[in-house]
């Protein structure tokens, strides 16, 4: 790493800014703006830093459609919003995938816009940690706040997880270098394990590196809960691990005063999936009998949280959740938009904040190719070749305000700072001009003349 | 717009009018004496008319609820519902989605709607949902029995920083209230721990749940807070914790009340006063403490209460008493959720099967009628499931018809839809007292907007609001003793529900979306208190809390449109 001067020149500074790259959402950055650019960003990682200051790094600026040549052509906005709303309003099964990388205000515009249509309404969570929440479903939820971490822990476990990579604040800001109230010496209060078939930056920083092997994590986890629960393993080495160190790395997990598993893709997308996630929470509730121990999934975008939230109190359901009927429906395998889009069923697809052209797998964009693909975001990516209507919008946490809600359930207004560019529009707004615009285009279907009594709940 | 509902059979407590035939009328959002020739007229002949109902504490919104609904979906799959031309699809039994949450309450005949427990790192999750719950009014109490600035302020004795602390959290969260939940406990939770009677110490910070509920009653009367402190005491739940409920509740039974709180009469309130009142050292030889608890309540005008009525269903329970959730886990197995708050408060929520098969379930069940039976005053007593926790909250008619009717409930204790502990363990058996409609419209609309102090609402006084509710039910023809299914029937589906003037249920059908309002104090007087208070907390704020203190506050963009209570100093 070059050695880069501090920048100092500069018009104004903004304080107490949130970062909207990873789940951290760190709320105590300062931008450097000058001439309406973000110049420089303080106490920021470096992935927050270089998305915030690259702002205009191959941004969307205007509106575009797709011509009959197809390629994508300048339009005014009208032209653009009018095209996206027929899409829309012209479909029989629409899919909004995205929505964590923008605020709750926008998701707010989205699912009034689906309720009224009768889409799927999904978000990265089904490409990430889905398979988490399944496991939620099964096994239950026990989680507490990051300061609860800072303040009182004294073993961290990072399971699947490199943070130091893809959060890398995570251990300075929340989890293991700072000091907490009850942890007056930061590190030096903390045992750091990393469970982790690779010796990752994360495990470099952790007192123990647990490097079970590759598809071993449910099996590993299995014998800790075993050896909680004082059985005798009769095997020597389980997944890799010798199982005298199993039995060393139980009796510390229980004799810890407050400890915490994090736990990201790693264990959620290796052979057991949901699975994985189970056992943990399981082996977490364990640990409470002897103990305190909390987890916190590491969710990946910053309010990739926020829309399993959102449309949980709005619906009941997290994500994957579907209006075609006119009332509100969710099934794994079914109503998420892999599925969708490898059975070919949707015929609009509309993508805010999220590009499934870089993630999603062939199939699934095979189909995207042969449907109309509205795109609202910031920057090109992949998705931008796919799409039919480009909608330019505008950079959260920097050109816009709004509500994201961390890893941990926090809700963070994420305050605006600097203006966006004049040819863009604020998410929200553009959401709500479709959602307007489709209503007069289109009846609202699948609507009850009256409340009919649902009679499982007499 | 001008109304006048015509020949109804009115409910009005606050007025003492009990059932008479008398015409109610209200101008646009407000109840007036009298209106012109060009009013509506709405022909309510032999129907019982009531204000609009208030429920004094009711978990429904907030970030809990929300991992209560994320992680039960097979919840959410019951009461589904598609969309109409007025409201949008349903969605939950025991933890609706907001929008559920407000239709059903309406369906109901309610207009206010008590959130009772609000941590206040959270408090924009909460208010985000409130917003979108429709036609109910919620004020939210914000959590301070584990919060660690009020356990120093206690320790030390503090009062004054302390009444600038609470006095700066009810603005900083848009807060009605000062909530106290296993004081101390929740705390000790922080270490997998709990406490145990209000003489122990939360670890660490060397105070007593005594001592801080004494500081907290006397700050809630120094501020005059239009609510007394709303106490969920310590061992909630557990067989023997009778002395310390009243332990819990007799510690500030010498404080006076605020000259400025005017509406209410008590200094505590007690919550779920049902999961507080069992004798016993352990589920083997549990019984009810009921009619001991009674006997207090009846012989002490220094609080009041709710009840937390066991319904019998299968419901989601979640509490800020997070180490008694844990217990319940280690009971029955189910999902267990838990959520800890930094330096504020704790939370867990579990699945919970109430079954009339079930003994257990059973004595709660029994318990809860028998504080409502043998609580002389019903003013002193209000109609709650603690929702979701003892039940759903559209469970309440089945609740005023046990109430309604000896005859059910011995029917119930005969026919064996209740297991035997019934009778064995409890009075209720013996219990003969049966509620009228007057007293229903007391423990349900008029004790516990005058428990909260709510100057606006809970009855049909000219000026009040004009949440007003029509039930299809004759009280002349008909006999509730023996017609308990209709009285369920009618009370479960209003013919008309106004609020605020406007019809939100119009022929027992949900015909609107009305944005609903968040109701919170704001104390006055305390503003250079408060500046001094935030000042010598900075420190700490900075250092332990995971958030700035400028992203701390609850900011208008979540309160759109609130009704603010002022209290002058």
């Amino acid at each position: 790493m070059t050695y880069e001067p501090p920048i100092t020149d500069y018009d104004h500074i903004v304080e107490n800014c949130t970062c909207a790259f990873c789940g951290c959402n760190c709320d105590d950055l300062d931008y450097l703006v000058k001439d309406g650019h973000v110049v420089a960003v303080r106490h920021a990682c470096r992935l927050g830093a270089s998305k915030i200051m690259e702002d205009m790094d191959q941004r969307l600026l205007v509106p575009m459609i797709r011509d009959e040549d197809g390629e994508l052509k300048e339009v005014d906005w009208d032209t653009a919003l009018d095209t996206a709303a027929e899409y829309i309003a012209n479909s029989i099964r629409p899919v909004f995938y995205g929505w964590s990388e923008t605020s709750t205000e926008c998701m707010k515009e989205g699912v009034e816009l689906g309720e009224y249509i009768g889409a799927v309404l999904d978000n990265q969570a089904t490409i990430c940690h889905g398979p988490s929440l399944q496991a939620v479903q099964n096994a239950g939820y026990p989680i507490q706040t990051l300061g609860e971490v800072q303040n009182r822990a004294d073993m961290c476990v990072y399971s699947g997880s490199n943070a130091m990579n893809s959060h890398p604040r995570h251990m300075a800001r929340y989890a293991v270098f700072c000091r907490g109230y009850f942890r007056q010496r930061g590190r030096f209060d903390r045992t750091v394990v990393t469970m982790d078939p690779k010796f990752s930056d994360t495990a470099k920083m952790s007192d123990k590196w647990i490097g079970f092997e590759q598809n071993g994590d449910y099996g590993f986890y299995n014998a800790i809960r075993a050896v909680l629960k004082g059985k005798e393993l009769y095997q020597d080495v389980i997944s890799g691990i010798p199982k005298e160190d199993i039995y060393e790395l139980a009796e510390e997990m229980k004799n810890a005063e407050f400890g915490v598993l994090f736990f990201g893709l790693g264990l959620t997308h290796t052979l057991g999936k949901q699975r994985n996630i189970d056992i943990a929470i399981k082996m977490v509730q364990d640990l409470n009998k002897f103990s305190k121990w909390g987890l916190t999934p590491m969710r990946g975008h910053f309010n990739v949280n926020g829309f399993n939230i959102f449309m949980a109190f709005h619906t009941g359901f997290a994500f994957g959740v579907d209006f075609c009927r006119g009332y509100a429906r969710y099934m794994m395998g079914e109503t998420n938009t892999i599925d969708l889009l490898v059975r070919k069923e949707p015929d609009c697809f509309m993508v805010i904040a999220a590009d499934p052209g870089a993630h999603f797998p062939n199939g699934a964009n095979q189909h995207l190719a042969d449907i109309p693909v509205i795109q609202i975001d910031i920057h090109w990516g992949p998705s931008t070749e796919l799409a039919d209507v480009v909608l330019p919008g505008s950079f959260i946490a920097v050109e816009c305000g709004g509500t994201s809600y961390r890893m941990d359930g926090v809700p963070i207004w994420m305050k605006k700072a600097i203006d966006k560019p004049e040819t863009c529009r604020d998410d929200e707004w553009i959401v709500r001009e479709l959602k307007e615009r489709v209503m007069k285009l289109r009846e609202e279907p699948n609507v009850l003349d009256a409340y009919e009594v649902n009679p499982n709940i007499l | 717009m001008e109304y006048i509902l015509k020949n109804g059979i009115v409910y009005d407590p606050t007025n003492k009018v009990a059932g008479e035939k008398k015409d109610v009328m209200f101008k646009d959002a407000k109840i007036v004496e009298d209106v012109s020739s060009d009013a509506k007229v709405i022909d309510v002949t032999d129907k019982i008319v009531m204000p609009a109902g208030v429920d004094p504490h009711a978990h429904v919104a907030g970030p809990k609820l929300v991992v209560g609904r994320l992680y039960r979906p097979e919840d959410s799959r019951r009461g589904v519902t598609a969309k109409t031309k007025y409201i949008r699809g349903e969605a939950g039994f025991s933890i609706p989605s907001c929008p559920t949450t407000g239709y059903r309450y309406s369906r109901l005949g309610y207009g206010t709607v008590v959130e009772a427990a609000m941590p206040p790192l959270e408090a924009k999750h909460t208010h985000e949902e409130i917003s979108i719950t429709p036609n109910i009014d919620i004020p939210a109490l914000p959590l301070f029995g584990n919060n660690w600035f009020c356990m120093e302020y206690a320790k030390e004795n503090n009062l004054e920083d302390m009444a600038a602390y609470v006095s700066a959290m009810l603005k900083i969260t848009k807060g009605y209230g000062i909530k106290i939940v296993n004081p101390c406990g929740s705390e000790a939770w922080g270490w997998g721990m709990n406490v145990h009677g209000v003489n122990d110490k939360a670890p660490y910070f060397d105070v007593t749940s005594k001592e801080l509920i004494i500081a907290l009653a006397k700050v809630n009367e120094m501020l005059g807070l239009p609510h007394s402190i709303h106490i969920h005491p310590n061992d909630l739940g557990h067989p023997g914790n009778v002395p310390t409920t009243l332990e819990t509740l007799d510690a500030v039974k010498n404080i006076k009340k605020s000259s400025k709180a005017t509406i209410r009469d008590q200094v505590v309130h007690c919550t779920h006063l049902q999961f507080h009142s069992y004798t016993g050292n352990s589920w083997k030889d549990a019984a009810s403490g009921a009619e001991e608890v009674a006997k207090y309540v009846n012989s002490h005008d220094h609080m009041t209460c709710d009840v937390g009525q066991v319904t019998l269903d299968e419901t989601t329970t979640m509490t800020a008493d997070a180490p008694m959730e844990y217990d319940l886990f280690k009971i029955s197995g189910l999902k267990w959720a838990n959520k800890d708050i930094e330096c504020e408060t704790a939370a867990g929520i579990i699945p919970c099967i109430y079954s009339g098969s079930a003994p257990v379930s059973t004595l709660q069940w029994a318990i809860g009628l028998e504080l409502f039976l043998h609580i002389d005053n019903p003013w002193q007593v209000c109609l709650t499931t603690d929702h979701p926790n003892a039940g759903p909250f559209i469970r309440y008619p089945r609740i005023m018809s046990w109430l309604m009717s000896s005859k059910r409930r011995m029917e119930m204790i005969d026919n064996g839809e209740v297991h035997k502990w019934a009778h064995k363990r409890t009075t209720l058996a013996t219990l003969d007292r049966e509620y009228d409609f007057n007293d229903i419209a007391i423990i349900s609309r008029a004790a516990p907007a005058k428990i909260h102090g709510f100057a606006d609402r809970g009855a049909l006084t000219p000026g009040y609001r004009a949440d007003i509710a029509v039930y299809d039910i004759n009280p002349n023809e008909i006999d509730p003793s023996v017609q308990y299914e209709e009285i369920e029937k009618g009370f479960s589906n209003a013919l008309y529900t106004i609020k605020d003037g406007q019809f939100v249920v119009k022929d027992k059908e949900v015909v609107m979306n009305k944005e609903s309002q968040n109701i919170w104090v704001n104390v006055k007087g305390y503003e250079r208190e408060e500046e001094k208070v935030i000042n010598d907390i900075m420190p700490f704020f900075t250092q332990y809390y995971s958030v700035k203190w400028e992203n701390y506050p609850v900011h208008d963009h979540y309160v759109s449109n609130p009704i603010v209570v002022d209290v002058e100093r």
